[in-house]
Protein backbone atom coordinates (compact mmCIF):
# COMPACT_ATOMS: atom_id res chain seq x y z
CA UNK A 1 0.00 0.00 0.00
CA UNK A 2 1.51 2.87 -1.07
CA UNK A 3 1.61 5.61 2.08
CA UNK A 4 -0.98 8.56 2.05
CA UNK A 5 0.55 11.96 2.42
CA UNK A 6 -2.49 13.76 1.31
CA UNK A 7 -5.65 14.83 3.75
CA UNK A 8 -8.47 16.53 3.78
CA UNK A 9 -8.42 18.62 6.88
CA UNK A 10 -11.38 19.50 8.68
CA UNK A 11 -10.67 22.78 11.24
CA UNK A 12 -13.86 23.57 13.30
CA UNK A 13 -14.79 26.86 15.27
CA UNK A 14 -12.27 26.13 18.00
CA UNK A 15 -9.57 25.86 15.99
CA UNK A 16 -10.24 28.31 13.14
CA UNK A 17 -10.74 31.32 15.93
CA UNK A 18 -10.05 30.55 19.71
CA UNK A 19 -7.59 27.75 19.27
CA UNK A 20 -5.40 28.99 16.05
CA UNK A 21 -2.52 28.78 17.70
CA UNK A 22 -3.09 25.26 17.73
CA UNK A 23 -4.11 25.17 14.17
CA UNK A 24 -0.91 27.13 13.25
CA UNK A 25 1.40 24.68 15.15
CA UNK A 26 -0.23 21.43 13.60
CA UNK A 27 -0.17 22.68 10.25
CA UNK A 28 3.16 23.87 10.77
CA UNK A 29 4.20 20.33 12.16
CA UNK A 30 2.83 18.78 9.21
CA UNK A 31 4.82 20.81 6.39
CA UNK A 32 8.00 20.30 8.34
CA UNK A 33 6.53 16.25 7.61
CA UNK A 34 5.87 16.65 4.37
CA UNK A 35 1.79 16.32 4.81
CA UNK A 36 -0.39 18.05 3.21
CA UNK A 37 -3.67 19.09 5.31
CA UNK A 38 -6.36 20.35 2.51
CA UNK A 39 -8.65 22.48 4.82
CA UNK A 40 -12.21 21.05 3.44
CA UNK A 41 -14.22 23.89 1.45
CA UNK A 42 -16.74 25.53 2.79
CA UNK A 43 -17.22 23.27 6.15
CA UNK A 44 -19.63 24.05 8.64
CA UNK A 45 -19.61 23.88 12.32
CA UNK A 46 -20.03 20.33 13.95
CA UNK A 47 -22.70 21.29 15.94
CA UNK A 48 -21.13 20.67 18.95
CA UNK A 49 -22.55 19.44 22.67
CA UNK A 50 -25.40 22.12 21.12
CA UNK A 51 -26.47 20.04 18.67
CA UNK A 52 -25.75 17.04 20.50
CA UNK A 53 -27.98 18.06 23.39
CA UNK A 54 -31.08 19.54 21.63
CA UNK A 55 -31.66 17.25 18.65
CA UNK A 56 -30.40 13.90 17.38
CA UNK A 57 -31.35 14.71 13.67
CA UNK A 58 -30.05 18.09 14.22
CA UNK A 59 -26.87 16.87 15.09
CA UNK A 60 -26.45 14.37 12.26
CA UNK A 61 -27.55 16.49 9.70
CA UNK A 62 -24.48 19.13 10.67
CA UNK A 63 -21.76 16.94 10.90
CA UNK A 64 -22.97 15.02 7.76
CA UNK A 65 -22.96 17.93 5.39
CA UNK A 66 -19.29 18.00 6.71
CA UNK A 67 -18.91 14.74 5.31
CA UNK A 68 -20.35 15.33 1.90
CA UNK A 69 -17.55 18.19 0.96
CA UNK A 70 -14.80 15.53 1.69
CA UNK A 71 -13.43 13.68 -1.31
CA UNK A 72 -13.70 10.01 -0.44
CA UNK A 73 -10.42 9.38 -1.80
CA UNK A 74 -8.52 10.79 1.05
CA UNK A 75 -8.70 10.46 4.72
CA UNK A 76 -10.78 13.32 7.12
CA UNK A 77 -8.01 14.54 9.57
CA UNK A 78 -9.79 16.29 12.69
CA UNK A 79 -7.72 17.31 15.25
CA UNK A 80 -10.49 18.73 17.85
CA UNK A 81 -12.01 15.42 19.85
CA UNK A 82 -15.37 16.69 19.73
CA UNK A 83 -15.79 17.06 16.10
CA UNK A 84 -13.81 14.09 15.36
CA UNK A 85 -16.84 12.80 17.85
CA UNK A 86 -19.37 14.06 16.06
CA UNK A 87 -18.40 13.08 12.96
CA UNK A 88 -17.33 9.86 13.21
CA UNK A 89 -20.58 9.72 15.34
CA UNK A 90 -22.72 10.96 12.49
CA UNK A 91 -21.19 8.34 9.45
CA UNK A 92 -21.62 5.63 11.71
CA UNK A 93 -25.44 6.70 12.46
CA UNK A 94 -26.11 7.00 8.52
CA UNK A 95 -24.43 3.74 8.12
CA UNK A 96 -27.24 2.07 9.98
CA UNK A 97 -29.92 4.92 8.40
CA UNK A 98 -30.13 4.77 4.57
CA UNK A 99 -33.55 6.84 5.05
CA UNK A 100 -31.86 9.73 6.28
CA UNK A 101 -28.48 9.13 4.35
CA UNK A 102 -30.18 9.18 1.07
CA UNK A 103 -32.31 12.37 1.87
CA UNK A 104 -29.72 14.50 3.27
CA UNK A 105 -27.77 13.32 0.08
CA UNK A 106 -30.47 14.53 -2.25
CA UNK A 107 -30.64 17.64 -0.47
CA UNK A 108 -27.51 18.78 -1.38
CA UNK A 109 -26.49 16.68 -4.18
CA UNK A 110 -23.37 15.03 -2.85
CA UNK A 111 -22.85 11.77 -1.71
CA UNK A 112 -21.87 11.19 1.81
CA UNK A 113 -18.75 8.59 1.91
CA UNK A 114 -19.83 6.12 4.30
CA UNK A 115 -16.36 4.59 4.25
CA UNK A 116 -14.31 8.10 4.54
CA UNK A 117 -11.39 7.49 6.82
CA UNK A 118 -12.06 9.78 9.73
CA UNK A 119 -8.89 10.24 11.58
CA UNK A 120 -7.01 11.93 14.10
CA UNK A 121 -4.11 13.89 13.77
CA UNK A 122 -2.35 11.63 16.33
CA UNK A 123 -3.04 8.85 14.64
CA UNK A 124 -1.21 10.41 10.84
CA UNK A 125 1.83 10.54 13.23
CA UNK A 126 1.51 6.83 14.41
CA UNK A 127 1.57 6.04 10.92
CA UNK A 128 3.87 8.40 9.88
CA UNK A 129 6.11 6.08 12.12
CA UNK A 130 7.87 7.44 15.48
CA UNK A 131 11.31 7.05 14.03
CA UNK A 132 10.93 9.21 10.99
CA UNK A 133 9.31 11.71 13.23
CA UNK A 134 12.79 11.70 15.65
CA UNK A 135 14.91 11.81 12.48
CA UNK A 136 12.95 15.09 11.24
CA UNK A 137 13.11 16.42 15.08
CA UNK A 138 15.53 19.46 15.58
CA UNK A 139 15.25 20.13 19.27
CA UNK A 140 15.46 17.54 21.51
CA UNK A 141 12.92 17.78 24.21
CA UNK A 142 14.72 16.17 27.02
CA UNK A 143 14.22 17.75 30.50
CA UNK A 144 10.76 18.66 29.68
CA UNK A 145 8.19 16.89 32.52
CA UNK A 146 4.57 16.93 31.33
CA UNK A 147 1.22 15.16 32.11
CA UNK A 148 -0.33 14.01 29.05
CA UNK A 149 -4.29 15.11 29.38
CA UNK A 150 -6.96 13.48 26.72
CA UNK A 151 -9.72 14.98 27.95
CA UNK A 152 -12.84 13.01 28.14
CA UNK A 153 -13.88 13.00 24.48
CA UNK A 154 -11.09 11.44 22.23
CA UNK A 155 -11.22 8.03 22.07
CA UNK A 156 -13.80 7.67 24.74
CA UNK A 157 -17.39 7.52 23.62
CA UNK A 158 -19.16 4.46 24.17
CA UNK A 159 -20.51 4.25 20.75
CA UNK A 160 -17.32 4.20 19.02
CA UNK A 161 -15.31 2.57 21.49
CA UNK A 162 -14.93 -0.48 18.85
CA UNK A 163 -12.78 1.32 16.48
CA UNK A 164 -9.05 1.66 16.82
CA UNK A 165 -8.07 2.60 19.94
CA UNK A 166 -4.92 4.96 19.82
CA UNK A 167 -5.01 5.65 23.89
CA UNK A 168 -1.06 6.31 24.72
CA UNK A 169 0.08 7.50 21.63
CA UNK A 170 0.52 11.43 22.63
CA UNK A 171 3.18 9.79 25.22
CA UNK A 172 4.77 7.63 22.63
CA UNK A 173 5.11 10.67 20.24
CA UNK A 174 6.83 12.76 22.67
CA UNK A 175 8.79 10.02 24.61
CA UNK A 176 10.49 9.54 21.13
CA UNK A 177 11.00 13.65 21.24
CA UNK A 178 12.57 13.47 24.74
CA UNK A 179 9.62 14.65 26.71
CA UNK A 180 9.32 12.80 29.80
CA UNK A 181 5.62 11.76 30.72
CA UNK A 182 4.42 12.10 34.39
CA UNK A 183 2.49 9.18 35.68
CA UNK A 184 -0.10 9.99 38.40
CA UNK A 185 -2.02 12.46 38.01
CA UNK A 186 -5.21 12.78 35.81
CA UNK A 187 -5.12 12.44 32.14
CA UNK A 188 -9.15 11.41 31.41
CA UNK A 189 -11.09 13.91 34.04
CA UNK A 190 -13.56 16.00 32.18
CA UNK A 191 -12.05 19.73 32.15
CA UNK A 192 -16.21 20.77 32.64
CA UNK A 193 -16.58 21.84 28.91
CA UNK A 194 -19.38 24.01 28.37
CA UNK A 195 -20.05 24.69 31.79
CA UNK A 196 -17.26 26.91 32.10
CA UNK A 197 -19.79 29.64 29.84
CA UNK A 198 -22.97 28.64 31.96
CA UNK A 199 -21.73 27.52 35.70
CA UNK A 200 -17.96 28.29 36.29
CA UNK A 201 -18.10 27.81 39.83
CA UNK A 202 -18.70 23.94 39.09
CA UNK A 203 -15.87 24.01 36.83
CA UNK A 204 -12.86 25.90 38.78
CA UNK A 205 -12.76 23.02 41.60
CA UNK A 206 -12.34 20.50 38.61
CA UNK A 207 -10.07 22.46 36.84
CA UNK A 208 -7.54 23.29 40.31
CA UNK A 209 -8.19 19.73 40.69
CA UNK A 210 -6.26 18.15 37.56
CA UNK A 211 -3.85 21.57 37.97
CA UNK A 212 -3.23 20.25 41.56
CA UNK A 213 -2.39 16.88 40.66
CA UNK A 214 -0.05 17.80 38.27
CA UNK A 215 2.27 19.86 39.91
CA UNK A 216 2.08 17.31 42.82
CA UNK A 217 3.71 15.09 40.58
CA UNK A 218 5.94 17.26 39.73
CA UNK A 219 4.95 18.37 36.09
CA UNK A 220 6.70 21.30 34.39
CA UNK A 221 3.48 21.79 32.26
CA UNK A 222 -0.09 20.19 30.83
CA UNK A 223 -0.09 18.90 27.06
CA UNK A 224 -3.28 18.30 26.05
CA UNK A 225 -5.11 17.03 23.18
CA UNK A 226 -8.15 19.23 22.86
CA UNK A 227 -8.34 22.61 22.19
CA UNK A 228 -11.47 23.21 24.77
CA UNK A 229 -9.55 21.26 27.68
CA UNK A 230 -6.79 23.48 26.88
CA UNK A 231 -8.88 26.84 27.76
CA UNK A 232 -10.74 25.50 30.39
CA UNK A 233 -7.67 24.67 32.35
CA UNK A 234 -6.08 27.97 31.57
CA UNK A 235 -9.36 30.42 32.28
CA UNK A 236 -11.37 28.39 35.02
CA UNK A 237 -7.58 27.16 37.03
CA UNK A 238 -7.28 29.26 40.30
CA UNK A 239 -4.95 27.03 42.15
CA UNK A 240 -2.52 29.14 44.01
CA UNK A 241 0.65 27.12 41.27
CA UNK A 242 -0.63 27.03 38.01
CA UNK A 243 0.94 25.51 35.11
CA UNK A 244 1.87 26.51 31.67
CA UNK A 245 -0.99 24.62 29.43
CA UNK A 246 0.05 23.47 25.79
CA UNK A 247 -1.70 21.79 22.74
CA UNK A 248 0.28 18.73 21.86
CA UNK A 249 1.11 19.80 18.59
CA UNK A 250 2.46 23.48 19.28
CA UNK A 251 5.24 20.81 21.82
CA UNK A 252 5.89 19.11 18.39
CA UNK A 253 5.77 21.74 16.17
CA UNK A 254 8.83 22.84 18.53
CA UNK A 255 10.57 19.69 18.79
CA UNK A 256 10.28 19.77 14.98
CA UNK A 257 12.17 23.27 14.53
CA UNK A 258 8.92 25.70 14.12
CA UNK A 259 9.73 29.32 14.14
CA UNK A 260 6.74 31.63 14.67
CA UNK A 261 6.29 30.11 18.00
CA UNK A 262 6.57 33.68 19.44
CA UNK A 263 2.43 33.91 18.13
CA UNK A 264 1.45 31.25 19.39
CA UNK A 265 2.97 31.24 22.87
CA UNK A 266 1.89 34.97 23.73
CA UNK A 267 -2.27 33.65 23.16
CA UNK A 268 -2.14 31.40 26.19
CA UNK A 269 -2.72 32.75 29.59
CA UNK A 270 -0.63 31.32 31.64
CA UNK A 271 2.61 32.00 29.96
CA UNK A 272 5.01 29.61 29.18
CA UNK A 273 8.03 31.27 28.11
CA UNK A 274 9.76 30.93 31.35
CA UNK A 275 9.68 27.26 31.60
CA UNK A 276 10.79 26.87 27.87
CA UNK A 277 13.15 28.99 28.17
CA UNK A 278 14.82 27.87 31.03
CA UNK A 279 15.32 24.33 29.26
CA UNK A 280 16.86 26.39 26.22
CA UNK A 281 13.74 24.65 23.77
CA UNK A 282 13.31 28.52 22.56
CA UNK A 283 15.94 31.50 22.80
CA UNK B 1 -16.61 24.91 47.45
CA UNK B 2 -15.22 21.95 49.44
CA UNK B 3 -14.75 19.00 47.63
CA UNK B 4 -16.46 15.69 48.06
CA UNK B 5 -18.40 15.60 51.20
CA UNK B 6 -21.46 13.15 50.32
CA UNK B 7 -23.70 12.30 47.52
CA UNK B 8 -26.18 15.02 46.53
CA UNK B 9 -29.53 14.55 48.58
CA UNK B 10 -32.54 14.15 45.89
CA UNK B 11 -34.04 17.22 45.06
CA UNK B 12 -37.72 15.72 45.23
CA UNK B 13 -38.45 12.51 47.38
CA UNK B 14 -39.52 9.69 45.25
CA UNK B 15 -43.23 8.43 45.74
CA UNK B 16 -44.21 5.38 46.19
CA UNK B 17 -45.85 4.78 42.26
CA UNK B 18 -49.65 4.06 42.31
CA UNK B 19 -51.28 2.84 39.72
CA UNK B 20 -51.86 5.38 37.11
CA UNK B 21 -48.93 7.73 38.05
CA UNK B 22 -46.45 6.28 36.44
CA UNK B 23 -45.88 6.12 32.36
CA UNK B 24 -44.48 3.00 31.54
CA UNK B 25 -44.14 4.01 28.16
CA UNK B 26 -41.18 6.16 29.19
CA UNK B 27 -39.22 3.07 29.85
CA UNK B 28 -39.46 1.75 26.92
CA UNK B 29 -38.97 5.19 24.25
CA UNK B 30 -35.99 5.34 26.23
CA UNK B 31 -34.61 1.64 25.29
CA UNK B 32 -36.12 2.22 21.65
CA UNK B 33 -34.02 5.54 20.95
CA UNK B 34 -30.95 5.05 22.42
CA UNK B 35 -30.61 0.83 21.92
CA UNK B 36 -29.45 0.26 25.52
CA UNK B 37 -31.46 -2.17 28.07
CA UNK B 38 -32.09 0.28 30.86
CA UNK B 39 -33.44 -2.87 32.95
CA UNK B 40 -29.69 -4.24 33.39
CA UNK B 41 -28.96 -1.14 35.61
CA UNK B 42 -28.75 -2.59 39.53
CA UNK B 43 -28.02 0.75 41.16
CA UNK B 44 -24.32 0.00 42.21
CA UNK B 45 -23.78 3.31 41.64
CA UNK B 46 -20.53 3.11 39.87
CA UNK B 47 -21.64 5.92 37.41
CA UNK B 48 -22.45 8.33 40.26
CA UNK B 49 -18.89 7.09 41.93
CA UNK B 50 -17.24 7.97 38.59
CA UNK B 51 -19.16 11.25 37.41
CA UNK B 52 -17.31 14.99 37.63
CA UNK B 53 -20.19 16.75 38.15
CA UNK B 54 -22.12 14.47 40.85
CA UNK B 55 -22.27 17.55 43.64
CA UNK B 56 -24.04 19.90 41.26
CA UNK B 57 -26.68 17.34 40.08
CA UNK B 58 -30.05 16.97 41.83
CA UNK B 59 -30.38 13.10 40.57
CA UNK B 60 -27.26 11.15 40.21
CA UNK B 61 -26.64 9.14 36.87
CA UNK B 62 -28.35 5.74 38.62
CA UNK B 63 -31.26 7.92 40.16
CA UNK B 64 -32.21 9.12 36.89
CA UNK B 65 -32.42 5.57 35.27
CA UNK B 66 -34.61 4.78 38.45
CA UNK B 67 -36.89 7.84 37.25
CA UNK B 68 -37.20 5.98 33.95
CA UNK B 69 -37.64 2.98 35.26
CA UNK B 70 -40.81 3.89 37.52
CA UNK B 71 -41.95 5.88 34.83
CA UNK B 72 -42.38 9.47 36.46
CA UNK B 73 -41.93 11.09 33.21
CA UNK B 74 -42.53 14.80 34.71
CA UNK B 75 -39.64 14.06 37.63
CA UNK B 76 -37.21 12.63 34.69
CA UNK B 77 -37.45 15.49 32.23
CA UNK B 78 -37.82 18.12 34.44
CA UNK B 79 -34.54 17.32 36.52
CA UNK B 80 -31.26 19.82 36.71
CA UNK B 81 -28.86 16.47 36.11
CA UNK B 82 -29.55 15.83 32.15
CA UNK B 83 -28.49 19.72 31.75
CA UNK B 84 -25.96 19.80 33.55
CA UNK B 85 -24.27 16.36 32.49
CA UNK B 86 -21.85 17.37 29.91
CA UNK B 87 -21.51 13.88 28.26
CA UNK B 88 -18.17 13.62 28.76
CA UNK B 89 -18.82 9.47 29.39
CA UNK B 90 -17.21 8.60 32.62
CA UNK B 91 -20.74 7.42 34.05
CA UNK B 92 -20.27 5.04 30.54
CA UNK B 93 -17.18 3.67 30.71
CA UNK B 94 -17.70 2.91 34.11
CA UNK B 95 -20.64 0.82 34.30
CA UNK B 96 -19.92 -2.56 35.06
CA UNK B 97 -23.37 -3.59 32.74
CA UNK B 98 -22.52 -1.41 29.88
CA UNK B 99 -24.83 0.56 29.99
CA UNK B 100 -24.02 3.90 28.09
CA UNK B 101 -25.57 6.58 30.08
CA UNK B 102 -24.45 9.57 28.05
CA UNK B 103 -26.47 8.23 25.22
CA UNK B 104 -29.80 8.02 27.57
CA UNK B 105 -28.97 11.53 29.13
CA UNK B 106 -28.89 12.75 25.39
CA UNK B 107 -32.19 11.01 24.58
CA UNK B 108 -33.90 12.70 28.12
CA UNK B 109 -32.43 15.88 27.06
CA UNK B 110 -33.98 15.82 23.66
CA UNK B 111 -37.29 14.78 25.14
CA UNK B 112 -37.65 17.23 27.05
CA UNK B 113 -36.87 19.70 23.97
CA UNK B 114 -39.71 17.66 22.16
CA UNK B 115 -41.65 17.72 24.80
CA UNK B 116 -41.59 21.38 25.31
CA UNK B 117 -41.34 20.96 29.09
CA UNK B 118 -39.65 23.75 31.74
CA UNK B 119 -36.30 22.55 31.87
CA UNK B 120 -34.65 22.95 35.39
CA UNK B 121 -31.57 24.79 33.87
CA UNK B 122 -32.47 27.31 31.60
CA UNK B 123 -29.66 29.26 31.28
CA UNK B 124 -27.81 25.86 29.82
CA UNK B 125 -30.24 25.68 27.60
CA UNK B 126 -30.56 28.93 26.78
CA UNK B 127 -26.09 29.02 25.68
CA UNK B 128 -27.26 25.89 23.68
CA UNK B 129 -29.73 28.09 22.16
CA UNK B 130 -27.76 31.20 20.93
CA UNK B 131 -25.21 28.56 19.98
CA UNK B 132 -27.93 27.38 17.39
CA UNK B 133 -28.38 31.05 16.35
CA UNK B 134 -24.89 31.56 15.83
CA UNK B 135 -24.78 28.45 13.43
CA UNK B 136 -28.21 30.11 11.63
CA UNK B 137 -26.39 33.03 10.97
CA UNK B 138 -23.11 31.84 10.03
CA UNK B 139 -23.44 28.13 9.80
CA UNK B 140 -20.54 28.17 12.18
CA UNK B 141 -19.91 28.98 16.01
CA UNK B 142 -18.97 33.01 16.70
CA UNK B 143 -18.21 32.70 20.36
CA UNK B 144 -17.95 36.65 21.35
CA UNK B 145 -21.67 36.40 19.82
CA UNK B 146 -22.78 33.68 21.23
CA UNK B 147 -21.08 35.21 25.00
CA UNK B 148 -22.47 38.30 24.54
CA UNK B 149 -26.73 37.69 23.81
CA UNK B 150 -26.15 34.50 26.86
CA UNK B 151 -24.95 37.65 28.78
CA UNK B 152 -27.56 39.35 27.88
CA UNK B 153 -30.59 36.42 27.97
CA UNK B 154 -29.46 35.86 31.71
CA UNK B 155 -28.77 39.32 32.63
CA UNK B 156 -25.16 38.47 34.12
CA UNK B 157 -23.19 40.78 32.32
CA UNK B 158 -20.82 41.93 35.28
CA UNK B 159 -20.18 38.06 36.23
CA UNK B 160 -17.24 37.10 34.67
CA UNK B 161 -16.20 39.95 33.46
CA UNK B 162 -12.48 39.29 33.96
CA UNK B 163 -12.06 36.06 32.35
CA UNK B 164 -13.97 37.67 29.01
CA UNK B 165 -11.74 40.64 28.26
CA UNK B 166 -8.64 38.13 29.46
CA UNK B 167 -9.66 36.05 25.94
CA UNK B 168 -10.04 39.45 24.14
CA UNK B 169 -7.06 41.00 25.09
CA UNK B 170 -5.25 37.21 24.02
CA UNK B 171 -6.98 37.41 21.09
CA UNK B 172 -9.27 34.04 21.78
CA UNK B 173 -12.35 35.89 21.04
CA UNK B 174 -12.69 36.92 17.55
CA UNK B 175 -15.08 40.49 16.81
CA UNK B 176 -15.34 38.98 13.07
CA UNK B 177 -16.98 36.12 12.73
CA UNK B 178 -15.82 33.29 10.48
CA UNK B 179 -18.85 32.15 7.71
CA UNK B 180 -20.26 29.48 5.62
CA UNK B 181 -20.97 30.71 2.08
CA UNK B 182 -23.41 28.26 1.17
CA UNK B 183 -25.68 28.88 4.10
CA UNK B 184 -28.68 27.94 2.41
CA UNK B 185 -27.24 24.21 2.43
CA UNK B 186 -27.56 24.66 6.52
CA UNK B 187 -30.50 26.95 7.24
CA UNK B 188 -32.83 24.30 6.23
CA UNK B 189 -31.85 21.74 8.91
CA UNK B 190 -32.02 24.39 11.93
CA UNK B 191 -35.03 26.28 10.65
CA UNK B 192 -36.71 22.47 10.74
CA UNK B 193 -35.60 21.66 14.32
CA UNK B 194 -35.95 25.16 15.69
CA UNK B 195 -38.98 25.59 14.47
CA UNK B 196 -40.25 22.42 16.93
CA UNK B 197 -38.41 24.45 20.03
CA UNK B 198 -40.13 26.98 21.53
Amino acid sequence: MSEILEFSYYPGCSLATTAAESNNSMMQSARILGLELIELEDWNCCGSAAAKSLSQDLCIALAARNLSLAPPHRPLVVMCPRCLHQLRYAQACLRRDPDTRRALEAQWGRAIPLDLGIVHFLEVLVRYGLDRLKEKAVRRLDGLRYVPYYGCTLYRPPALTRKRYFQGEMENVLAALGAQAVPGAYTHRCCGSFLSATKPDIVTPLVNEITDAAVAVGAHCIVTACAMCQLNLEIRCTAQQKLPVFHFSEILALALGARDYEGWFARHLVDPKPLLESLKLVA
Amino acid sequence: MARVQTLPQTAAPVRVVREGGSDRSLALEIMERTGEDINRCYHCGSCANGCPFVQALDYTPNQVLRLVQFGLRPQVLGCSTIWVCVGCNTCSSQCPMAIDMGAVMDTLRHLAVEEGVAVAEPDILGFHQEMLRSLKRYGRAHKLGIMWRYKLRTRSFFKDMDVGLKMLVKRKLELTPSRVRNLKEILPIIKEFTGEMK
